[in-house]
């Protein structure tokens, strides 16, 4: 028996890895991704372009707006000289923003009156003029607190002081590399199997292999084994790239990491080994592919929390193995988690996994085209 | 260029599609289901924040403070008897944050002191973190507002932000990522369509007997693209329907402009499709070619969802040749802020050039040789 799966398994891997494309295919392009999105991803605002539209001829202005051309999120890209011209800026989206300072700026704040900022934003892409007004606000209540220290001004009777927990510096990039290793490691490990069984459908040759002894057991393994096989090579050594690359701090131990991919592959070749024998040509399985890829990743809570979801669509994220292994991976990358802490996202991956490559051997035998 | 030659192939071609439904489910089921999972189940915008609150000494002020958080409806505030049991739950991910209010809270307030609200927050999900910062911060300062009115005092602040939002005035995300879907989407469809086509002839023999017959590469590549084009148009319709109807983004700029670009953005997309088809002759390379180089690139590089300008300079540099960079700016302008010919204009010429260059090397790469 280990003898026929042993033959099978040899196939198999000669199946992916013969044709030089498709070796091109599985290990050039998810490393090149790595890399380039690994500094694309991130919601961590620089270089914003913004338009200046000062009336004021006070210091006072120009010394708030030094605290915005001295900022690396901001930067100035025009000085505007009346009304009409910040439409034509914003609307061809040459600035996100306008700072518009009013005649009197510098006088009110000098007569200890409220001078105002008015900030005019681009709200097409609402999460970054979101976050770039955030930044404006605290570049202004920075300049409020020194102002009035600096002029005998009473502060305000309470003061909002901020921390954050296990990324101090609110770095997205910590929380999206580690994303992305989950990411890449789907996607090769669905590239090797989700349409191996198609593929051999489609030609004919599935139908011999259910002829030989082998067992579905058996083909279930053998073709299991290529995904399990350069999956984790390349998922450890995409891990391996996010710490000492991108220097996304790793402070959980290795064996968590290592059991939650095991178990990730396990859940993943499942699905993959599912869709491409419930396929019964390739362009089929590649339907299947994305029809499960893309919703994966976008219930992932990888770019959006799945806490913002309905609650409908937060129960089914519980379906998602990639839902799972992304708190694997964040929490031992980031906050140290341990194999015994982990067990309730080990679980799931598990069940998941035994279900699907339970129900893959099945069809093995039951869809016949 | 033989029109009953082509009109032969395109029946041809959707007989094929008939027969194997997965084309017409690609057209139309995929962007029905994504959109309603997309549009029902990404969202940026934080609400019900559950916040653990510690609170040392209760008094008029404190419950004062953390009914303002209550009532901006960002948070939901939950009581905790120590700041050792809500961190407890910050760490099990039951809340994702903490204010604590110290003894001293009502006193130096009273006294005319400088009282610290402490905040903090679980910085894993940076994003989250930044957004639900905000929010608390515009609390904080309408509470002090509010504080000082009902006191009779003035507030001191030196300069106040007065912002206007242009465009998406509630900074809903939805009316961001909704026609950035629609991107995402088409690029999908445009070469899950096409991206088999050419090289399920070659795998199964039948580009032999195509070459025997009087039709030229030429008609052969038409012929694949004018049913799929077809098809692909259907389900650029229904995605921009769902948009308008179901999820009510509004449409500011003109339709048939809409309609314009979209066509020119499925062009680009087939014959991308076309071009892994015609290169790759062998379907499963064709596959994952296509898996790679469609949904990653255009979900993270175009701007959909990570701004571009923040990227650094040699990475906005390669989101030039990621074709739904173009078309996510089309969309985000027509359906927000209407008809900005620079913004349409710009990246219309930047899709045509892609679909030419897509087209010619498609072209000149489909010779009637056996090699």
């Amino acid at each position: 028996m280990w003898a026929r799966i042993f033959a099978l398994i040899v196939k198999e891997f000669l199946a992916v890895l013969r044709d030089a494309a498709s070796r091109t295919v599985l290990i050039g392009p998810p490393l090149i991704q790595l890399m380039v999105f690994g500094y694309a991803a991130s919601f961590d605002l620089r270089h914003i372009p913004y338009a200046v539209y000062n009336q004021d001829s006070g210091y006072a202005s120009r010394q708030l707006l030094a605290r915005f051309s001295g900022s690396p999120v901001f930067r100035q890209v025009a000085v505007l000289r009346g009304d009409a011209q910040i439409a034509p800026r914003l609307n061809d989206k040459s600035a996100l923003l306008v700072l518009h300072i009013g005649q009197h700026f510098t006088r009110d704040l000098l007569a200890r009156r409220t001078a105002r900022l008015q900030v005019l934003v681009d709200g097409r892409d609402s999460n970054t003029a979101a976050l770039a007004l955030n930044d404006v606000g605290g570049i202004v209540l920075d300049f409020n607190q020194q102002w009035a220290a600096a002029h005998g001004q009473r502060g305000p009777p309470a003061q909002l002081v901020t921390r954050a927990w296990f990324n101090p510096n609110l770095r997205s990039r910590w929380f999206i590399v580690p994303g992305i290793v989950a990411l890449l490691t789907l996607v090769v490990t669905l590239l090797v199997t989700g349409l191996s069984v198609a593929r051999e459908r489609e030609m004919g040759t599935f139908d011999q292999l259910l002829v030989t002894p082998l067992r579905p057991l058996e083909i279930l393994v053998g073709k299991a084994v290529p995904g399990f096989v350069i999956g984790g090579l390349e998922g450890g050594f995409i891990a391996l790239v996010a710490v000492l690359w991108f220097h996304v701090p790793f402070v959980g131990s290795i064996a968590a990491l290592a059991l939650g991919m095991f178990f990730f592959l396990l859940a993943a070749i499942g699905i993959g080994l599912m869709i491409s024998s419930l396929a019964v040509t390739q362009q089929q399985g590649l339907l299947g592919v994305f029809l499960f890829l893309v919703p994966s990743i976008i219930l992932s809570g990888f770019a959006t929390p799945i806490a913002n979801m309905p609650e409908a669509v937060q129960w089914l994220t519980r379906l998602n193995p990639m839902r799972y292994f992304l708190i694997v991976v964040r929490g031992v990358f980031l906050e140290g988690s341990t194999v015994p802490v982990l067990w309730s996202q080990y679980a799931p991956l598990a069940l998941i996994g035994v279900g699907s490559m339970s129900a893959a051997a099945w069809l093995f035998r039951h869809r016949m085209a | 260029m033989n029109r009953l030659r082509l009109r032969g192939l395109v029946r041809k071609e959707f007989l094929q599609i008939l027969r194997d439904p997965s084309a017409i489910a690609i057209a139309f089921v995929l962007p029905v289901f994504l959109l309603l999972l997309f549009g029902y189940g990404v969202s940026l915008d934080a609400h019900h924040v559950p916040l653990a609150v510690v609170v040392d000494q209760p008094t008029a002020q404190t419950s004062d403070f953390i009914g303002s958080l209550q009532q901006s409806g960002y948070f939901e505030p939950r009581y905790s008897p120590s700041f050792k049991v809500a961190r407890d739950a910050l760490m099990e991910r039951r809340v994702s944050g903490i204010i604590w209010l110290r003894s001293d809270f009502s006193r130096e307030m009273l006294a005319g002191k400088t009282a610290p609200v402490a905040a903090w927050l679980d910085g894993v999900d940076a994003n989250n973190a930044n957004i639900v910062q905000g929010y608390l911060l515009g609390a904080w300062q309408n509470w002090l507002q509010l504080q000082a009115d009902e006191a009779g005092y003035a507030l001191s602040i030196p300069v106040r932000v007065q912002s206007r939002i242009w465009f998406n005035p509630a900074l809903r995300s939805r009316d961001f990522l909704v026609p950035g879907l629609i991107a995402v989407i088409m690029t999908l469809i445009g070469a899950l369509l096409t991206a088999l086509v050419v090289a399920r002839e070659w795998e199964r023999g039948t580009m032999e007997a195509l070459m025997a017959s009087p039709v030229t590469m030429g008609e052969i590549l038409l012929g694949k693209l004018v049913p799929y084009f077809l098809l692909g148009m259907g389900g650029m319709l229904l995605s921009v329907a769902m948009a308008v109807w179901l999820f009510a983004v509004p449409l500011v700029g003109s339709f048939w402009l809409l309609l314009a670009c979209s066509a020119l953005f499925l062009l680009v997309a087939l014959g991308m499709g076309l071009l892994i088809s015609t290169l790759a002759k062998n379907q499963f390379v064709a596959a994952q070619v296509a898996v790679i180089v469609t949904f990653l690139p255009a979900f993270i590089l175009s701007g959909f969802i990570f701004d571009i300008h923040s990227m650094p300079a040699v990475v906005q540099f390669l989101t030039h040749v990621v074709a739904a960079r173009y078309y996510v700016a089309i969309l985000q302008t027509l359906f927000l802020a209407g008809d900005v010919w620079p913004v349409v204009l710009g990246n219309s010429v930047a899709l045509v050039l892609m679909a030419t260059i897509f087209f010619a090397i498609a072209r000149r790469k489909s010779r009637k040789r056996l090699d």
